[in-house]
C-alpha cells in the first residue's frame, strides 16, 4: 500500500483557462472538436514538464504529425499497439536506475490500445505497481482506422464494423478491473467535467506519487459521431448525466462517486437523465430502437451494480467537486 | 587474474551480461533461455548486482520494457528463445527502428508445432530483416565475450542498432565448460558506460517515431543498410582492442581453419563449427585437402571476406540448421547467403556449393557425419 496525504483540490475554470502550459502544441494534425486532444491539453496542465509520453498507435500517434516537426512539447516514444505499458514499464525501471525520481512515464493510449490489444500489457505493468500513470482516451471505437468497433463500444452503437443492427454487447468495466489490481489510484473522468478531470490529473501526478496510477477518460469524438465539432463537450456530458459514464475514484482501495454520479446514486430517479437524450444526437444511434433503449438501460444498471459493489467509502471533503 | 569457471552457456551469457554493467533486465520465461534470466534475477535479489529486474508478462513485453530502458539511456538486456522470439518480433522492428542499442540473446530452440525444445536455428532466421546484429556462439567462452563485444558494437554512434547474441539451446546453454572470466577493469575499460546521443529526457524533449512522409523514410529504411555495414569494420576494431586487453583474439567476422590450401572447404555457424574442425583433421588424414569456415557474424554477413576466401576452391559444404521451405536450392538460408556472395566470382573461380541441411529439430550432428557427407560426394 502507498502512502499519501489526500487533500481536496479546488479548480475553477478560469484558473484553467489561465494556465497557459501545454504539452500539445497548436497546429497539430487532431481533427476540428477533437475532445481527446482538449482532455490531453487539460491533463498535461496537471501532470506538468517532468513526463515522458508512451503513445502506441491510436489517433495520439497521428496527432502529433509529421517529421522532422512535432506537436509535443515533452519527450515522447511512439510504440507498437501492444506495448506500451511495458515500454513505460522499462522507462520506470531506467529512471529508477538512474535515480530521476522526479519524471515519471506516462502512458497515453486510445481505448482499443487499453481494453483490447494492450489489456494484457496493461495489467502486467498494473500486477507490478510499476511507478507509471496510464491515461486511457475512450472514445469507444476505433477513431483512427474509421470508427470500427471496439471492447469500449456501448451496446446499441453503429460501427463500421457492426454497421447494420449495432454492437449487441456490454462495454468491457476495464476501470473496474484496474481497480480490482489493488493499484493506488483509478478513476474515471470525462471532458464534460473539465475540472473534475483536472483534479483527477493532478491527484494522480502531485498527490499520488508512487506506484500505478489509471485514469479513464470519456471523450467525443465529432467525425466518428457524426455531430458538430462544437458539441463535443456537451455530448461527453450528456453520457454523464444520463448515467452512461459515471464519475468516480478508487483511492487506495476506497471507492468514492464524484459530482453528478454520485447525486445519480443516491436519487435516481432525480438526476439521471433518460439514455434517449444522449442517443438522438449521435450518428451511430440514428434509427435506434426500442431494444437499443432496452439494452443500454440493461447495461447502465449492470454497471451501476458493479460499482456499488466497490462503494463503500465516503468523505465529504472529497465530494466537493 | 583472469578468472577460470566451469560454467554451462547460460551462465556464461549471464556473467557476459555482469561484466557489461546491464542496468535493466527484462524476460519472460522460456525454455532453454530461462536459465540466462535465473542467474541475473538471483544475484539482483541478493545484492550482489545493481540493476533493475522487470518480470514481465510476456516476451512482446520483454522486448518493450528493454527499448523503454534502452531509450531512457540505461544498457538492458533481454533473452528468449523459439516461440517467445516470433511472439516479441514485432517489437524487434522496433528496437531497430527507434536505435535502441540493447543485446537480446537467443537460445535456439525448434518451432512448433510438434513440440520440440532442442536446438535448431530457424527461429533465428526469423530475426534476419530485422535490423539487428546477428553474432553466433560456437562455446560458452565465446558466448561470454560475445555479449560484451556486442554492446561494444551496437552502442557505437557509426552503429547505434540493437544486437543478438544467438547460442544453440541445450548443446551450449544447458553444456558445462571451461570459461575465462575476464576482470571486471579490463571490461570497463574496453565498455565504457553506455551515453547515448540522444534520450529521453523532460529537459530536452523530442517526439521519437511519429509519422514520416515515404520519401524521407526511403532514406531512413537504406540508412540502416549502412549502419550495419558500419559495424563490419568496428567489429574487427573490437576484437582487436580486445585482444590488447585480454592477450586473446575472439571476435572477427569469420573464423578458419586449415583454409590456406583447401580444395573442400567446410561452412557452418554455432556449434558445427566446432564439429567441422574436427571432421577437416580426419578429412586430411584420409588425404582430402580440407579446411573450415565459420560465419560469425551473421548480420552484418562477411560478403567480401567469404568471397576472397572461398574463391578458387573446388567444392564448399554448408551446412545449416535452419531451413526455409519452398525456396532455393535444398532451403538452408545459410547457403543462399553464401551463394548470393560468389554470384560475382569467375566461373573458373567458383566453388561448387552444396547445401547441405543438418540437425534440425535439435539432431546430432557429429564430425562423423560431415566426414561421411563429404567422402559421398568427393
Amino acid at each position: 500500500m502507498v502512502e499519501f496525504d489526500i487533500k481536496p483540490i479546488r479548480v475553477t475554470n478560469e484558473e484553467l483557462i489561465e494556465n497557459r502550459f501545454s504539452n500539445i502544441l497548436k497546429g497539430n494534425h487532431a481533427c476540428a472538436g477533437c475532445g481527446g486532444t482538449l482532455a490531453m491539453r487539460i491533463i498535461s496542465k496537471a501532470f506538468g514538464r517532468n513526463v515522458i509520453y508512451v503513445i502506441p498507435a491510436s489517433c495520439s500517434s497521428v496527432r502529433q504529425g509529421f517529421i522532422p516537426k512535432s506537436a509535443m512539447a515533452c519527450p515522447v516514444f511512439n510504440t507498437a499497439f501492444a506495448s506500451a505499458a511495458a515500454v513505460a514499464s522499462g522507462i520506470a525501471a531506467a529512471l529508477k536506475y538512474q535515480g530521476r525520481d522526479d519524471v515519471v512515464p506516462v502512458v497515453r493510449a486510445g481505448d482499443g490500445g487499453t481494453v483490447d490489444i494492450g489489456l494484457a500489457t496493461l495489467s502486467g505493468a498494473a500486477e507490478r505497481q510499476t511507478n507509471m500513470i496510464y491515461v486511457c482516451y475512450d472514445n469507444e471505437e476505433y477513431g483512427n482506422t474509421g470508427y470500427q468497433r471496439s471492447g469500449a463500444t456501448p451496446p446499441g452503437a453503429r460501427t463500421t464494423t457492426t454497421p447494420i443492427k449495432g454492437k449487441r454487447e456490454f462495454k468491457k468495466p476495464v476501470p473496474v478491473l484496474m481497480a480490482d489490481h489493488g493499484v493506488p489510484y483509478v478513476a474515471t473522468a470525462s471532458i464534460g467535467y473539465v475540472p473534475d478531470m483536472y483534479k483527477k490529473a493532478y491527484r494522480a501526478r502531485r498527490q499520488i506519487k508512487n506506484g500505478f496510477r489509471y485514469i479513464h477518460v470519456h471523450f467525443t469524438c465529432p467525425p466518428g459521431r457524426g455531430t458538430d465539432p462544437r458539441d463535443c463537450v456537451g455530448l461527453a456530458k450528456l453520457a454523464v448525466d444520463t448515467g452512461l459514464r459515471p464519475l468516480y475514484e478508487v483511492i487506495n482501495g476506497k471507492r468514492y462517486l464524484n459530482g453528478i454520479s454520485k447525486k445519480q446514486y443516491l436519487e435516481p430517479d432525480k438526476y439521471m437523465k433518460p439514455v434517449e437524450e444522449y442517443l438522438k444526437y449521435q450518428r451511430r444511434y440514428r434509427g435506434y430502437t426500442e431494444e437499443d433503449v432496452e439494452l443500454l438501460n440493461r447495461y447502465r444498471d449492470r454497471y451501476r451494480d458493479l460499482i456499488k459493489r466497490h462503494v463503500k467509502y465516503t468523505n465529504p471533503e472529497l465530494e466537493e467537486i | 587474474m583472469t578468472e577460470y569457471k566451469v560454467l554451462s552457456g547460460s551462465d556464461a551469457v549471464a556473467r557476459g551480461v555482469r561484466l557489461s554493467r546491464v542496468g535493466v533486465i527484462a524476460a519472460y520465461p522460456i525454455t532453454p533461455q530461462t536459465h540466462i534470466i535465473e542467474r541475473l534475477a538471483e544475484r539482483i535479489e541478493a545484492g550482489e548486482y545493481n540493476a533493475q529486474f522487470i518480470p514481465v508478462e510476456s516476451e512482446h513485453s520483454a522486448m518493450s520494457a528493454v527499448i523503454g530502458a534502452s531509450l531512457t539511456g540505461v544498457r538492458a538486456f533481454t533473452a528468449t528463445a523459439s516461440q517467445g522470439l516470433l511472439y516479441m518480433i514485432e517489437m524487434l522492428y522496433r528496437a531497430a527502428g527507434a536505435r535502441a542499442p540493447l543485446v537480446l540473446a537467443l537460445a535456439n530452440r525448434t518451432l512448433g508445432p510438434p513440440r520440440n525444445i532442442r536446438a535448431e536455428r530457424t527461429d533465428l532466421m526469423a530475426t534476419r530483416d530485422t535490423g539487428f546484429l546477428i553474432f553466433f556462439a560456437k562455446n560458452n567462452q565465446e558466448a561470454l565475450d560475445m555479449v560484451i563485444q556486442a554492446y561494444k558494437v551496437a552502442e557505437n554512434r557509426d552503429v547505434l542498432m540493437p544486437a543478438l547474441v544467438s547460442l544453440e539451446g541445450f548443446i551450449l546453454t544447458h553444456t558445462y565448460a571451461g570459461v575465462k572470466i575476464p576482470d571486471q577493469e579490463i571490461v570497463d575499460e574496453f565498455l565504457p558506460p553506455y551515453k547515448p546521443p540522444v534520450y529521453l529526457d523532460p529537459k530536452r524533449p523530442l517526439t521519437m517515431g511519429n509519422p514520416m512522409p515515404p520519401n524521407m523514410h526511403h532514406e531512413y529504411r537504406i540508412d540502416f543498410h549502412k549502419r550495419l555495414l558500419n559495424a563490419k569494420e568496428l567489429i574487427k576494431k573490437a576484437a582487436k582492442e580486445r585482444e590488447k586487453l585480454t592477450g586473446r583474439f575472439t571476435g572477427d567476422l569469420i573464423e578458419t581453419y586449415m583454409l590456406e590450401d583447401a580444395d573442400v572447404v567446410l561452412v557452418s555457424m554455432g556449434t558445427i563449427a566446432e564439429e567441422m574442425e574436427v571432421a577437416v583433421d580426419k578429412l586430411r588424414e584420409d588425404g582430402i585437402k580440407a579446411g573450415s569456415l565459420r560465419v560469425r557474424v551473421f548480420r552484418p554477413f562477411p560478403e567480401e571476406e567469404i568471397r576472397e576466401l572461398l574463391a578458387g576452391r573446388k567444392h564448399v559444404f554448408v551446412f545449416t540448421r535452419s531451413l526455409s521451405p519452398g525456396s532455393v536450392g535444398n532451403g538452408g538460408q545459410l547457403a543462399m547467403e553464401i551463394k548470393a556472395s560468389l554470384y560475382e566470382l569467375g566461373d573458373d573461380e567458383k566453388p561448387k556449393i552444396h547445401d547441405v541441411l543438418v540437425g534440425l529439430g535439435g539432431k546430432d550432428v557429429p564430425y562423423s557425419d560431415l566426414v561421411k557427407i563429404v567422402k559421398g560426394v568427393i
